[in-house]
């Protein structure tokens, strides 16, 4: 998903912020990301694992999609939901109000376009909204397909002026008991708005995208520096780059659009078929359905599974996997070191008959067959707030 | 002794016909914790420019050149055992090989420290 661009590189809210931490900057989806601070990726990672780690994630795309008028109970909700649901496999008119659901947009013949949160709103003067989360390298399109859908029936307002900050760890959740005691009660995918904080009116999210407990909280961006720098005065709390929430995201088994997953997948072949819910397999219709509905039934030709290298090198994207006998087949989507593992960790597609966790493949690296195994995704078990 | 600097940033340290060869401290500041190292066997011939070891970062794999033509003679086994090192001493412990020199004359295309740390600066 690469493009060439002379665009000048966008700036999040903490930009300021990052330079006074004097992080090591990278492009990431247009934007001039934090990639590592002083410490390092591999300190990073660690201290999230141990403590709390703060996440710029302004770069991704927050919005709203309402129907011109709020309010109206589930009649409301299931109007709104209809609209996504010509886009997703999810059971979206079924979400529970304060939910969260991890979901998936679909082409026409099933592929994956990006992936994606959608929220329904817990109070009742909010149905007919949902908050919608898309990646960065990818909103511009994952934008202009949901304001299509909603046509005249619903507006989209982005939220990506704002900024969206993330608090993961084990003591994210004592952190925020200082700052927003009313998210404390949130469990695992579910948010709520908080109005009239000392950071203006926020929208707060149990979620993340690291395996950790913790928080990603949607702030004004005239607030931003001000909450990132009240965040980072308690001593549990540093600011992670990009790089540690790769490592952190791979060793929870979590796909990265335009590396684990894209347009040539569908959720059945990306092992997520979890996402393609029973009432919308009934009924058949969200895009892509006759080609996803028998990948369900008869199976896929190649699937996304855990891969261990079983010796030190890691194995990058891109690298090739070969049987015990020599053949091709599959490929690493994205693969390094796992801190926490303390090894290297990657996620790749191979072919079905090799999918079994503990089946022995090879890896092709610098021209050498390295031992390696099929493994069970997560590699670090998730800590989530149920 | 004298030690010498390639623009690839490696350093060789010369001791009659032998050098010890490593990655300088501002290599392996840019690389950032280093996780898994590659080295050739010893009785390697190595090419002057060519790659000769593999370094990687929890984020990425690098080549290492070669800074002169020889022989390898011996790999540092502590690095691979412990890859920390490179980042902990890149001038010191954290050697990578020592290589007999086929040819000496080599190393006066190479830079010295002070036209070393102008080149860095200049990055």
């Amino acid at each position: 998903m690469s493009e060439v661009s002379n665009a000048p590189l966008k700036k999040t809210p903490l930009h300021a912020l990052h330079t006074r931490l004097d992080a090591r900057m990278a492009e990431f989806g247009g934007y001039d990301m934090p990639i590592q601070y002083a410490e390092g990726i591999m300190a990073e990672h660690n201290w999230t694992r141990a403590h709390a780690g703060l996440f710029d994630v302004s770069h991704m795309g927050p919005s709203f999609l309402s129907l011109p008028q709020l309010g109206g109970g589930d009649e409301a909700h299931r109007k709104i939901a209809s609209i996504v649901e010509k886009l997703v496999a999810s059971d979206i008119a079924g979400l529970a109000p304060g939910k969260v659901q991890l979901t998936v947009l679909l082409n026409e013949n099933g592929g994956i376009i990006d992936d994606l949160m959608i929220g329904r709103p817990p109070r009742d003067d909010q149905q007919g909204g949902l908050y919608i989360v898309v990646n960065a390298g990818t909103k511009e399109n994952d934008f202009a397909i949901i304001a299509k859908a909603a046509g005249a029936d619903a507006e989209l307002h982005r939220a990506d002026d704002r900024a969206l900050i993330a608090l993961q760890g084990p003591d994210a959740e004592a952190v925020i008991a200082d700052i927003f005691p009313q998210a404390v009660g949130l469990t695992f995918m579910t948010f709520k708005q908080i109005k009239g904080t000392p950071f203006g009116d926020i929208i707060a999210t149990r979620c993340g995208y690291t395996g950790e407990d913790g928080f990603e909280m949607l702030i004004p961006a005239e607030h931003a520096d001000a909450f990132a720098n009240r965040l980072l005065e308690d001593h549990r709390v540093k600011p992670i780059g990009l790089g540690a929430r790769d490592s952190l995201r791979l060793e929870g088994g979590m796909c990265l659009y335009g590396h684990d997953i894209d347009a040539s997948k569908t959720p059945v072949a990306a092992s997520l078929a979890w996402m393609i819910s029973k009432p919308r397999r009934e009924r058949g219709d969200f895009p892509g359905a006759g080609r996803i509905l028998r990948e369900l039934k008869e199976g896929v030709p190649s699937k996304r599974v855990g891969i261990r290298p079983l010796g030190r090198a890691p194995a990058r994207e891109g690298t090739e996997i070969q049987n015990l006998e020599g053949e091709t087949v599959g490929v690493i989507t994205s693969g390094g070191f796992g801190p926490t593992v303390n090894g290297p960790v990657a996620q790749g597609y191979v072919d079905t008959s090799y999918s079994k966790a503990g089946t022995p493949l090879k890896l092709i690296v610098r021209g050498k067959a390295l031992e390696a195994e099929v493994a069970t995704l997560p590699f670090v078990p998730a800590k989530y707030k149920r | 002794m004298t030690t010498y600097y390639t623009n690839e940033h490696e350093w060789i340290s010369v001791d009659g016909d032998v050098g010890t060869v490593g990655i300088t401290a501002f290599a392996a500041g840019k690389l950032g914790d280093v996780v898994f190292v590659e080295l050739p066997d010893a009785g390697k011939a190595v090419k002057k420019d060519a790659d000769m070891a593999v370094v990687e970062s929890v984020k990425a794999a690098s080549d290492v050149y070669a800074p002169v033509t020889g022989e390898v003679v011996e790999g540092n086994a502590a690095i691979v055992d412990d890859p920390a090192k490179v980042n902990a001493d890149p001038e010191g412990a954290g050697w990578f090989v020592k290589i007999k020199l086929a040819d000496k004359g080599q190393l006066t295309g190479l830079m010295d420290k002070a036209s070393y740390e102008a080149f860095c600066a200049a990055q």
